[in-house]
């Protein structure tokens, strides 16, 4: 299509050339305007089917989802049996919080599908295949697009927003694992199924509001996968301001507060003879959380280098009643239930530094303080405070720090190296190596 | 809590600053489609440009003030052909905002109405990051501006009826003159014909199409992908059997590569401004050809 536009072009010019201009005759004159203005029809021509072969050829296959997969792999070198991991001073939340098992294993394949609905709604769906081989739908939402004056609806099951991290895919965490803080107060990372409502303000200035009620159907609410009953689970609130400093430095901060009412919300521990219990939870939980983030890249323009700044603060209360090792047959007086009220709270702080192209080092910092918490079997004299072992006042910390490459935007080889105090009674050094790519569509990350 | 209370209550005289209401908000992702928009619309129209020269448009992180402008826009012009697939997408689905969603009239992806260079054949990452639809730098070529300018002329036009009349007469008074100065251009430009160059990432292919000169190497070894020392030999090596009369880079582009097969291969390096905005000479879109050109003669003569 180009060379015969480029020919006619070329005999456009020609015949055009000034000295054709010296034609003997009118008649001759008159002759070649007539060729010169089908020539210019046809060049015209030429180049509107151009334009329209250079746009993408269309089928049934073109509309085709985005469709992309996350594949991922770790080496794990752990200095404590990931099988007895636990957070001591707070209450196990059931989730997958553990580190990944020793040595080689694979992480979690996400595959991602996602497009546009119609003009009304968007479809994502996420699915999280993982190494024993189950399947669990980690994201399938809808979301509106049609909807004006700053308003956005999400249906369906999505990560909650609360905090910051929580709701970025664990493939674009710049750690390898969560920070302690998700993991005692969120089970790692919380997904609900539930509906969101958005808005985002008229203003230069960026601010949002937003709440989500959901089904509350794993920690902080329980029992796992929902209560049977209509109406909500949990409400989150959540609000976030955002802008630029200068021409470099852009910022965002939040604050969000959820609020459940578990339901015989189980824990497993061991009783003070070491025998094995399960204990359950009914009552409120109130989760506070604030979060910050600060990029820097010289000219916004992080081809070259950047910086990211992360931290969260959390602060859970719980109030309720506490039963102890449910399992105990009703003929012996059945299970005890008392009294039980927490104040906790942690946070964590992070920065990640790209110094050259495709290279990145971080640095994050976690702790967790155990608060206060008051059992009322304790406090009465039934039970002695070593019956729950593993709500004794301590207060975990981790340092980690990382290094990791990325050839291209696709692929990313990551070595991060931690000092976990999660156990009260022993530090576990932990040494991941880790690779993450994505294949297929290109993905856009949040901020 | 009472700490961020303050905090936001400090920041209220910001968030009171309202985006124009009476004009037309335009949010352009790159300064040239900015700086079209703000020819055709004059003060009809409140400009916003999402990037600036000196930055990457293939790489733009979606911050929040980004959202925030987007939120308010009645007419979204960007080049389109996955350029901004990393951070548009999510904009779009932030924003709450109906007008400017793709098929609705406030979206505008101007390279769909030029003929595109460089469409792949094989589509495979390993090819580094490539547009599947073609090169999405457009703008390069004068004669492309022209085309994308009749098209967002109608565009306002139909967006913002009342001031219709502006809109046709600003456009044909910046067609006139923008074809004229394509004439002026292309005799500017004549000894750049043929002329061998080595540019850093394919963004210069409609302007080298149109000016005639021959890209012959690229300094990053595949599309998206920042050079590396190997591929940096290989270039100087070609360098020294067919050697180029020029490498030029963008203002967003970090100069070193350059700076090094220059030294190394003895071939002067220019950076040209790319868009609106990259050099001072490029204060609008007239400026950024005159510069272009005038630079590519400078280094050239």
């Amino acid at each position: 299509m180009f060379e015969k536009n480029a020919v006619a072009l070329a005999v456009a010019a020609t015949l055009a050339l000034p000295n054709v201009a010296a034609a003997q005759s009118q008649e001759e004159m008159r002759a070649l305007r007539e060729q010169v203005k089908q020539l210019d029809q046809r060049v015209t021509d030429a180049e509107e089917a151009a334009v329209q072969a250079s746009n993408r050829p269309a089928g049934e296959n073109a509309l085709n989802p985005a469709v992309s997969l996350i594949l991922n792999g770790i080496y794990s070198n752990l200095s404590q049996d990931p099988n007895t991991y636990k957070i001591n001073g707070f209450v196990p939340t059931n989730g997958g919080v553990a580190p990944p098992p020793r040595g080689l294993s694979l992480g979690e394949s996400e595959l991602a599908i996602a497009a546009n609905v119609d003009h009304t709604f968007r479809g994502t769906a996420i699915f999280s295949v993982s190494s024993d081989n189950t399947i669990e739908v980690e994201e399938a939402y809808i979301q509106t697009l049609a909807l004006s004056y700053g308003f956005t609806i999400k249906a369906g099951r999505f990560f909650s927003a609360v905090g910051y991290q929580n709701q970025i895919h664990a493939h674009a965490w710049d750690f390898t694992d969560a920070p302690l803080a998700s993991k005692a107060f969120l089970g790692n990372q919380l997904s609900d199924d539930g509906i969101q409502l958005k808005w985002v303000a008229p203003t230069t200035l960026y601010f949002d509001v937003g709440v989500e009620v959901g089904r509350g159907k794993s920690f902080p609410a329980g029992p796992d996968g929902g209560r049977n009953k209509n109406g909500f689970g949990s409400g989150n609130f959540f609000t976030n301001v955002g802008g630029d400093f200068g021409t470099g430095t852009a910022w965002q901060a939040g604050a969000s507060y959820l609020t459940t009412s578990p339901q015989d919300r189980t824990y497993d521990d061991v009783d003070s003879t070491g025998t094995p219990v399960i204990n359950s939870f009914t009552g409120e939980t109130k989760l506070w959380v604030l979060d910050g983030i600060l990029k820097w890249a010289p000219n916004f323009n992080p081809t070259e280098r950047y910086f990211k700044l992360q931290g969260e603060y959390f602060r859970r209360k719980e109030n309720g009643d506490l039963t102890f090792d449910t399992a105990t047959p009703p003929a012996s007086s059945g299970p005890q239930t008392g009294g039980y009220a927490t104040q906790q709270s942690g946070w964590y702080l992070q920065g990640v530094y790209q110094f050259v192209p495709m290279w990145r080092v971080g640095y994050r910092y976690d702790r967790l303080n155990a608060g206060t918490t008051n059992i009322g079997l304790v406090d009465s004299g039934a039970l002695i405070a070593a019956d729950f072992p593993i709500l004794a006042a301590y207060n975990p910390t981790r340092q980690t720090v990382m290094v990791d490459w990325s050839p291209s935007e696709f692929s990313r080889v990551r070595l991060q190296y931690a000092q976990d105090k999660s156990r009260s009674d022993a530090t576990d050094n932990q040494v991941f190596l880790q690779y993450i790519v994505s294949l297929g569509a290109h993905g856009a990350h949040k901020f | 809590m009472k700490t961020l209370l303050r905090f936001v209550v400090a920041l209220s005289p910001v968030v009171i600053s309202l985006p124009a209401a009476a004009a037309l908000n335009v949010f352009a992702c790159e300064p040239e489609w900015g700086a079209l928009a703000q020819e055709l619309g004059g003060d009809k129209v409140s400009v916003y440009s999402a990037t600036t020269a000196l930055q990457d448009a293939h790489r733009i992180e979606a911050r929040p003030s980004l959202i925030a402008r987007i939120r308010s826009a009645d007419l979204l012009i960007c080049s389109g052909s996955e350029l901004e697939i990393g951070w548009l997408p999510l904009l779009l689905t932030q924003s709450g905002n109906s007008k400017i969603q793709l098929g609705a009239p406030g979206y505008l992806e101007a390279s769909q109405y030029v003929a595109k260079l460089e469409i792949p054949k094989v589509i495979d990452r390993a090819l580094g990051d490539i547009h599947p639809g073609g090169n999405p730098h457009v703008h390069t070529d004068p004669r492309n501006i022209a085309k994308v300018a009749t098209v967002l002329e109608d565009r306002l036009a139909e967006l913002d009826p009342a001031n219709a009349e502006t809109y046709h007469s600003r456009g044909k008074s910046f067609l006139a003159r923008w074809q004229a100065a394509i004439s002026r251009w292309e005799k500017e430009a004549a000894p750049l014909k043929g002329v061998p160059v080595v540019v850093y990432h394919r963004d210069f292919s409609y302007f080298i199409k149109w000016t005639g000169m021959r890209d012959v190497a690229a300094l990053e070894p595949k599309p998206g992908i920042p050079p590396t020392p190997s591929h940096l030999a290989e270039l100087i090596d070609q360098m020294k059997s067919s050697p180029a009369k020029v490498i030029i880079y963008s203002p967003y582009n970090s100069p070193q590569a350059a700076q090094f097969l220059s030294s190394r291969a003895g071939i002067p390096t220019v950076m040209i401004p790319f868009t609106v905005g990259g050099t001072d000479g490029a204060r609008d879109l007239f400026g950024l050809f005159d510069d272009t050109i005038r630079r590519l003669l400078g280094v050239l003569k």
